[in-house]
């Protein structure tokens, strides 16, 4: 029985690792929780709709900053949209092959520059644009703001979405596809009527995936977005995430409650790009099954 | 009726096989098998496709419970020793396995996979001791002559046949007392299979093969004893001209004329 | 006739309109690596690579700190994310059934899709508060926790591919488990779980969230695990909002010399991934 001892302990070294993983993420949860323990004994749910952040007087509430996260999310994800599924459709339906192949490559390759490097560039570069058009509607000429933020987040999400649509499309069976050329479809006939409805789980899996990136994105949002921490009234006004907020006063905050309160923030980032995330496995795994 | 279609071999056995069952998910594929398989003779397993064959040798050096939910009843006695009590390690070691498809390890070279049985269980083995070892295994194989300059390519870079071959040396290498083969030519073109036909006939003189095959003619020319298996029961077992010519149960009898697949 | 006509009408302009919305966003992804380059290329030197940072207004300098902090940061997050990850990767492969091996993908799902950010946050109360100062182990532990999925989830598709007859040739011959583990199905899946890895660590080197408050950043050198340390994102964070016009050029700076470590992971591990799907 000797040379069987070895696997045993190679078997739960391997099974121990495992329960650490599980144990990792449950501890990031308790971690959260524990830490945020003094706002929420101190504010409890109302913590979530109070308006008023205010370090200085120690009163706080999460309501700016999930309405700048919401806010700027789904306007970006409402922008991606058409770029990214024209983007998907266009690479698994028309390019051809030796073409798609590198072109995909590439997409994913720009999904790959770091976050701070947008941000750089939109400091830069977007903002003297968003300001062009702030002055053209009369708003304010920020150039920081919601509006700046939406738009990098946007750009910052396409790569991924018009990847992950362009493979869910892939999946489509060519039979039923040549079902329909059969019957005399034109490709775009195919496409709309075939291949979308087929995949639109997928699809919309993929945006939900991408959305949960948008909400958690930190970097490029927290220099462009102009870090004022007051439930913003208009599209044009300067705001804050949940993101930017941590980042911009994590370090500074030099009272316990005010601590607290940020890893509250925490907290509720992790359970909204949690319910989002599950969301989008749930749909995946439905997928799968079919 | 079923004493006389199971035949006792004469001369030293190696193989006792007592009441033997296997099971996948509680489903029996191998139903109270009770046969003796003589040493240094080759056995030739036959029977129609999902008879249980392959279950059956995999019992024989307990592979078959690596499978999820495989189980094993029964005795399988290996010189009067019930290899089911024993280590599967050691068991494996004395019995050496050549599988269906040719299966050299992609990361080691034809050397290296010939001693990849001392290797992989971190033996050291001096030089000359080693290089002594690849050239009788791969001898023994019949394939030192074609590969004795090319010794540290990959192994996956022969054709298939010779690949076969490196697997049989690999087996041989660590000096098994039996070598099982599932259906060791079914992957390989007419010609590498007469080689390695020639190769089981040699090989007998230094260990017990059992080999699976479909191949009717392939059994009768390299086997000296065939046994006949059908739904996971051991329906003959006799010597290979005898099963050939009279046999006694008429599902060996419609199996041999080809009347299944 | 009119009808087949203005349905292939359709069927074009469909595909305009594709072809308009597809190219369309190529722009600003372009021109990111456009300013990137335009700006970034004139401040990169010898020097820029090699010395650590001047006061603004002291021209010259470099952010040779930061890039020695960002692949200290590197092998250190590797150091504790590769070994727990490959072996929970065979763990996946090789013994989970049912129901744990469920919940432990689960896991490594939901850690994926962790804000960077929220890791911070984690690594700042299990580091930097009990040891009473930011360093760049606390760093390090943020970003491996980041590359712990990717690289599971990696380990356990590519070992999955391994044909079973591997194992079963290996254990055929009298080879324990763990010996086939780490020496056939390991060394067979090398090339795919090193692509992993690679994914991995292009992943977290640009991160700049989850160093914030942890690795904090330091003006100069370090290889102490304990201390801050500078890494290439902060650098480029913390000079792209500064009001000083050197260091805005050094952000630039900073973020050619990012782009092209990333980029570089990124190719290599396609290569690799390349040539794997190619035998
Ligand atoms: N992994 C498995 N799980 C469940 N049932 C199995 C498994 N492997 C084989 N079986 C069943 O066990 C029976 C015997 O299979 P086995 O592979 O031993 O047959 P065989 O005689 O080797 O067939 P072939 O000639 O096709 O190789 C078959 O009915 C098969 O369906
Ligand atoms: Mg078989």
């Amino acid at each position: 029985m000797m040379s069987r001892n070895p696997d045993r302990i190679f078997y739960g070294l391997c099974l121990a690792v495992a329960l650490g993983l599980v144990f990792l993420v449950l501890g990031i949860g308790f971690t959260l929780l524990s830490g945020s323990w003094l706002s929420l004994k101190k504010f409890g749910l109302a913590f979530i709709w109070h308006r008023v952040w205010d370090p200085v007087s120690e009163e706080f509430g999460a309501l700016p900053f999930i309405v700048g996260t919401v806010v700027t999310s789904l306007v970006a994800l409402l922008i991606t949209i058409p770029f990214a599924l024209s983007s998907g459709i266009f690479l698994a339906e028309y390019a051809p092959a030796r073409m798609a192949g590198p072109l995909a490559a590439l997409i994913e390759l720009l999904a790959g520059i770091p976050s701070v490097i947008y941000g750089l560039w939109a400091l830069f570069y977007l903002v003297p644009l968003v300001r062009w058009v702030e002055m053209k509607f009369g708003a304010p000429p920020f150039g920081l703001g919601l509006p700046t933020a939406s738009l990098v987040l946007a750009i910052m999400i396409l790569p991924y979405a018009a990847s992950i649509t362009r493979e869910v499309l892939k999946m489509v069976p060519p039979e039923i596809k040549e079902a329909a050329y059969g019957l005399g479809a034109t490709k775009w006939e195919v496409i709309r009527g075939v291949c979308i409805p087929y995949s639109l789980s997928g699809i919309v899996a993929g945006l939900l995936l991408s959305l949960g990136r948008a909400l958690g994105e930190t970097m490029a949002v927290t220099m462009v977005i102009g870090n004022r921490s007051e439930v913003p009234t208009s599209f044009w006004d300067l705001a804050n995430t949940m993101a930017s907020v941590i980042a911009n006063e994590f370090t500074e905050a030099s009272k316990d409650l005010h601590l607290s309160a940020l890893v509250e923030i925490g907290l509720l980032l992790f359970l909204i790009t949690l319910l989002v995330n599950t969301l989008a496995r749930i749909i995946i795994a439905k997928l799968q099954v079919k | 009726m079923k004493a006389s279609t199971i035949h006792e071999p004469k001369g030293p056995i190696i193989f006792d096989i007592r009441h033997l069952w296997a099971y996948y998910n509680d489903k029996p594929a191998i139903r109270e098998v009770t046969f003796k398989i003589p040493e240094k003779k080759v056995t030739a397993i036959m029977g129609p496709s999902g008879c249980g064959k392959t279950t059956f040798i995999r019992c024989l050096n307990r592979l078959h419970e690596l499978t999820p939910g495989a189980r094993v009843e029964g005795e399988v006695l290996l010189r009067g020793q019930n290899i089911l009590e024993l280590d599967p390690v050691l068991v494996r070691r004395k019995v050496g396995m050549v599988f269906q498809r040719p299966n050299p390890f992609p990361t080691m070279t034809i050397y290296d996979n010939v001693l990849a049985g001392y290797k992989l269980l971190g033996q050291k083995l001096k030089r000359e001791e080693a290089d002594a070892t690849v050239e009788e295994a791969l001898r023994k194989a019949a394939l030192w002559e074609e590969v004795k300059d090319s010794l540290h390519k990959r192994g996956t870079y022969l054709s298939g046949g010779q690949q076969q071959r490196l697997c049989i040396a690999r087996a041989l290498a660590v000096k098994p007392e039996v070598l099982l083969m599932d259906e060791p030519t079914s992957a390989l073109d007419p010609k590498s299979t007469a080689k390695i036909e020639e190769l089981v006939v040699e090989l007998k003189n230094t260990v017990t093969i059992v080999i699976v095959t479909h191949n009717i003619a392939q059994a009768g020319r390299v086997s000296d004893y065939t046994a006949f298996f059908y739904l996971g029961e051991l329906v003959e077992y006799a010597p290979t001209s005898q099963i050939f010519t009279v046999p006694q149960d008429p599902r060996t009898e419609e199996f041999l004329k080809g009347k299944f697949g | 006739m009119s009808r087949l006509f203005y349905r292939k009408l359709k069927d074009r302009l469909a595909l305009a309109a594709i072809v308009l919305l597809a190219f369309l966003p190529a722009f600003p992804l372009f021109h990111i690596l456009y300013g990137i380059l335009k700006q970034g290329l004139s401040v990169l030197s010898w020097e820029f690579l090699t010395h650590l940072p001047k006061p603004p207004g002291e021209p010259g300098g470099g952010v040779g700190n930061a890039i020695l902090g960002t692949l200290m940061l590197a092998v250190m997050a590797s150091g504790m994310a590769v070994p727990v990850g490959v072996l929970c990767g065979v763990y996946l492969s090789e013994y989970a059934r049912g129901k744990f091996g469920e919940v432990v993908r689960v896991a490594a799902d939901v850690l994926q899709g962790v804000p960077s950010i929220v890791l911070g946050i984690v690594a700042y109360l299990w580091v930097v508060k009990p040891m009473g100062h930011f360093s760049a182990f606390s760093g390090a532990v943020a970003l491996a926790v980041m590359m712990l999925p990717v690289i599971v989830r990696s380990t356990e598709e590519i070992l999955k591919m391994i044909p079973e007859t591997l194992r079963e040739a290996s254990l055929a011959l009298g080879v324990n488990y763990w010996r086939t583990v780490l020496k056939v199905l390991i060394p067979t899946g090398m090339v795919g779980i090193t692509t992993g890895i690679l994914l991995s660590l292009a992943r977290i080197m640009g991160e700049t969230a989850p160093l914030l408050f942890t690795a904090f950043g330091n003006p100069f050198w370090n290889l102490n695990p304990l201390q801050p340390v500078e890494a290439l994102p902060l650098t480029v964070f913390k000079y792209a909002i500064s009001p000083y016009e050197e260091w805005i050029l050094q952000a630039w700076g900073a973020s050619v010399v990012l782009t092209l470590m990333v980029l570089g992971l990124n190719l290599i591990s396609r290569f690799l991934a390349w040539r794997l799907g190619g035998r």
